[in-house]
């Protein structure tokens, strides 16, 4: 039986991650709160807006309506890393060689170890970035699709069209696709791997009842697990057109209740689904088999983490209960 | 055991061009002592000199769905900001969005009925225009904005009305009104109003719309000049703008070759105001739902009351483009007429072709 240690916090928890087996929970207030032997809280932002882990899994990096980008260490270390003024940043990544990106408006910076930093000006607001696995090379979502820039050269950046409004970017983690979600309920696709001169190849990932604000990738990068109808979506991407004519799957599905987080386990092919009640539930991709983790609660799920050997969840809601569950007990 | 604060969060939309008094609006809210605290949306943080945590700069974002209807349109800045504020409860009252003088305010408005989360989450208070009483007349010739700002209005201030003369003022709000007939109307000098005139007012609250508009729809756009011979638009009794005054062929200070007439002004947004007796459901909800499916483009903003067969509550509806949305409001009282009144604003609409079919819904 999995069994479920509470923390009850008294603001918006905007993600809740592991560093080295330490769960961190960051909320929209600016306060990081982490469980290490003990209750601890970092007042890391006035008005937090975004938190990500850096790529080696050593670091929260966090961005504020204060315009600062701070990073906070599993022993509680702050430092503050960057700043835009009094601009609030919202879009935020991590890259590789801790390198980290962040945007306010129209404008983005990527800032490398040493603080060196690379500025792009889009004609229109970047509202999600990601790093691409493999090289330093960055995505922008933004209005009618995607700049994709390399970091350290200057050559003008591919520009992945589509119209409407995209709102995140995630790379598969072998690289061979990018998906965004977009604000009309919706989540779209490209192919990176087609040889120069072929047709652009574009996923149109549709039928969601509400905006997808959760995507998370399986261990193997298989499957694209989303979150934006009464089940956890979750789209094939295992062939080498990615989820083109094929259905999704649908899990834990329930009547009346939204999905509003997922998180696929790091080695199996299983999702954890937060719903709109607080309900949370594991299920596997092969069998559609359900496990109850969290009854229910005041709030939606809005972020949730495995750790690293997938024993552990960490969960976050919208009126603040986040917890731990142990899901061997 | 927190437990999530559900009530809406109102939001209150500040339009006007540039120079009509906006921020100096702004300044009186977030000064006078109210007790409330606002947070505010800017465009640029400039010349607002109040040290104020909650002000938010955001660059205007205009994301039409890829059906690139104009209905479609939602401001993907304020969804991003509303979103940010609201997750923080409790940091203030409610908020306040500036626009910038060029914007149009259909897709900010439409935010707030289009997306979910800010939907559920905030509730769409009024939309205050502030006109520049002096250029008014010029913006109108040169702009479509300005127009539209005041036809998509809740409340109308024509500012900085101490720089024109009495009858200049009155060829405004004729102007004004011819518009936007269900507009209120206020004169101020310096921007200052009675915040209680342009906040909490609940335009978009179905059940509180019409009833806080007292000359809703009460007349067609000839009998509101009838009533006041100036023009002003409202009812003789407390106009003030005093009998017979001739407003025509005031030359303009800054620009000698426009006569600030009323009359000359050809507005392109035009009000039309439908009367009909009590209507059959059956036949008036395919119909409302046809003409803003058909028409929605053109249809900046309706409002109306309808007296429905067998049905002893007044039915309310108001709508943007195609977004309609209607409910009961409350019983009819006996010294009531029953009778159906609904005003459209709109660009290029079928005046005849309106009137005639929602006659045609009479039961």
């Amino acid at each position: 039986m999995p069994t479920l240690a509470p923390l009850n916090l008294d603001d918006h928890c905007v993600t809740a991650r592991f560093i080295q087996d330490v769960p961190f929970f960051a909320l929209a207030s600016g306060e990081v709160h982490r469980l290490d032997h003990g209750h601890h809280k970092t007042e890391q932002h006035d008005g937090l807006l975004s938190a990500k882990i850096s790529q080696d899994g050593h670091t929260l990096i966090s961005a504020g309506e204060d315009g600062k980008v701070m990073s906070l260490d599993h022993d509680g270390t702050a430092n503050q890393i960057a700043t835009m003024g009094n601009k609030w940043i919202n879009a935020l990544a991590t890259g590789p060689q801790q390198s980290v990106g962040f945007a306010s408006g129209r404008k983005a910076f990527i800032q490398l170890k040493d603080g060196t930093k690379r500025e792009f000006d889009e004609e229109r607001s970047i509202e999600g970035m990601a790093f691409a696995p493999k090289g330093m090379r960055v995505a922008f979502a933004r209005y009618n699709g995607v700049s994709l820039y390399w970091v350290n050269n200057q050559t003008p950046p591919v520009n992945l069209v589509w119209n409407g409004a995209h709102i995140d970017v995630t790379f598969s983690p072998d690289g061979r696709f990018i998906v965004t979600s977009m604000q009309e309920n919706a989540l779209h696709g490209w192919k990176l791997d087609g040889k120069a001169g072929d047709e652009e190849r574009h996923m149109r990932m549709t039928g969601y009842p509400a905006k997808v604000k959760s995507m998370s990738w399986s261990a193997k990068g298989k499957w694209l697990a989303s979150s934006g109808s009464p089940a956890a979506v979750v789209w094939p991407f295992s062939g080498k057109d990615g989820p083109m004519g094929k259905a999704p799957l649908e899990l834990g599905t329930r009547g009346d209740v939204m999905v509003t987080s997922v998180e696929c386990h790091p080695t199996e092919d299983v999702v954890a689904i937060g719903y709109s009640d607080g309900m949370i539930l594991a299920a596997r991709f092969e069998d559609n088999k359900e496990a109850l983790l969290r009854r229910g609660g005041n709030s939606a799920i809005s972020s949730m983490a495995w750790n690293k050997d997938g024993r552990l969840l960490a969960f976050g809601s919208e009126s603040g209960e986040c917890g731990v569950i142990d899901i061997a007990g | 055991m927190n437990i999530q604060t559900t009530n809406p969060i109102p939001v209150t939309v500040l339009t006007g061009y540039l120079g009509a008094g906006k921020t100096t609006l702004l300044n009186r809210i977030l000064t006078e002592d109210h007790g409330k605290k606002y947070a505010v949306i800017v465009n640029e943080f400039g010349e607002i000199g109040i040290d104020n945590d909650l002000i938010v700069e955001s660059d205007e974002e205009i994301y039409e769905m890829n059906n690139g209807c104009v209905c479609c349109t939602v401001r993907g800045d304020l969804i991003r900001v509303v979103q940010g504020l609201t997750r923080r409860q409790g940091r203030f009252d409610a908020i306040i969005l500036e626009t910038t003088g060029l914007a149009d305010p259909v897709p900010v408005a439409q935010t707030f009925f289009m997306d979910d989360d800010v939907r559920a989450k905030t509730q769409l208070d009024a939309v205050i225009a502030l006109v520049d009483a002096k250029h008014l007349p010029l913006r109108l010739k040169d702009s479509l904005e300005a127009e539209d700002q005041i036809a998509f209005a809740d409340v109308v201030l024509v500012n900085k009305s101490d720089l024109v003369s009495e009858d200049e003022l009155a060829a405004i709000e004729t102007t004004v009104r011819k518009i936007n007939p269900s507009a209120q109307i206020h004169r101020t000098q310096r921007s200052s109003i009675e915040l209680d005139k342009i906040l909490d007012r609940g335009a978009f609250d179905l059940a509180r719309a019409l009833e806080a508009d007292p000359h809703f729809l009460n007349d067609g756009e000839e009998e509101t000049l009838e009533q006041c011979t100036s023009g002003c638009g409202q009812p003789v009794d407390d106009c003030g703008c005093g009998p017979n005054h001739d407003h025509h062929h005031h030359d303009h200070d800054h620009d000698h070759d426009h006569k600030l007439s009323a009359d000359k002004h050809d507005t392109s947004v035009k009000s039309i105001s439908l009367r009909a007796g009590t209507l059959d459901p059956k036949k008036f909800f395919p119909w409302i739902q046809k003409i803003t499916q058909l028409d929605g483009p053109n249809i900046l903003r309706l409002k109306g009351i309808i007296a429905l067969e067998d049905d002893d509550d007044r039915y309310v509806v108001q709508g943007i483009h195609m977004i309609v949305e209607g409910d009961h409001n409350r019983p009819w009282k006996d010294d009531e007429k029953r009778e159906s009144r609904i005003v459209f604003i709109g660009r290029d609409l079928d005046a005849e072709k309106l009137e005639r079919t929602f006659k045609a819904c009479e039961a």
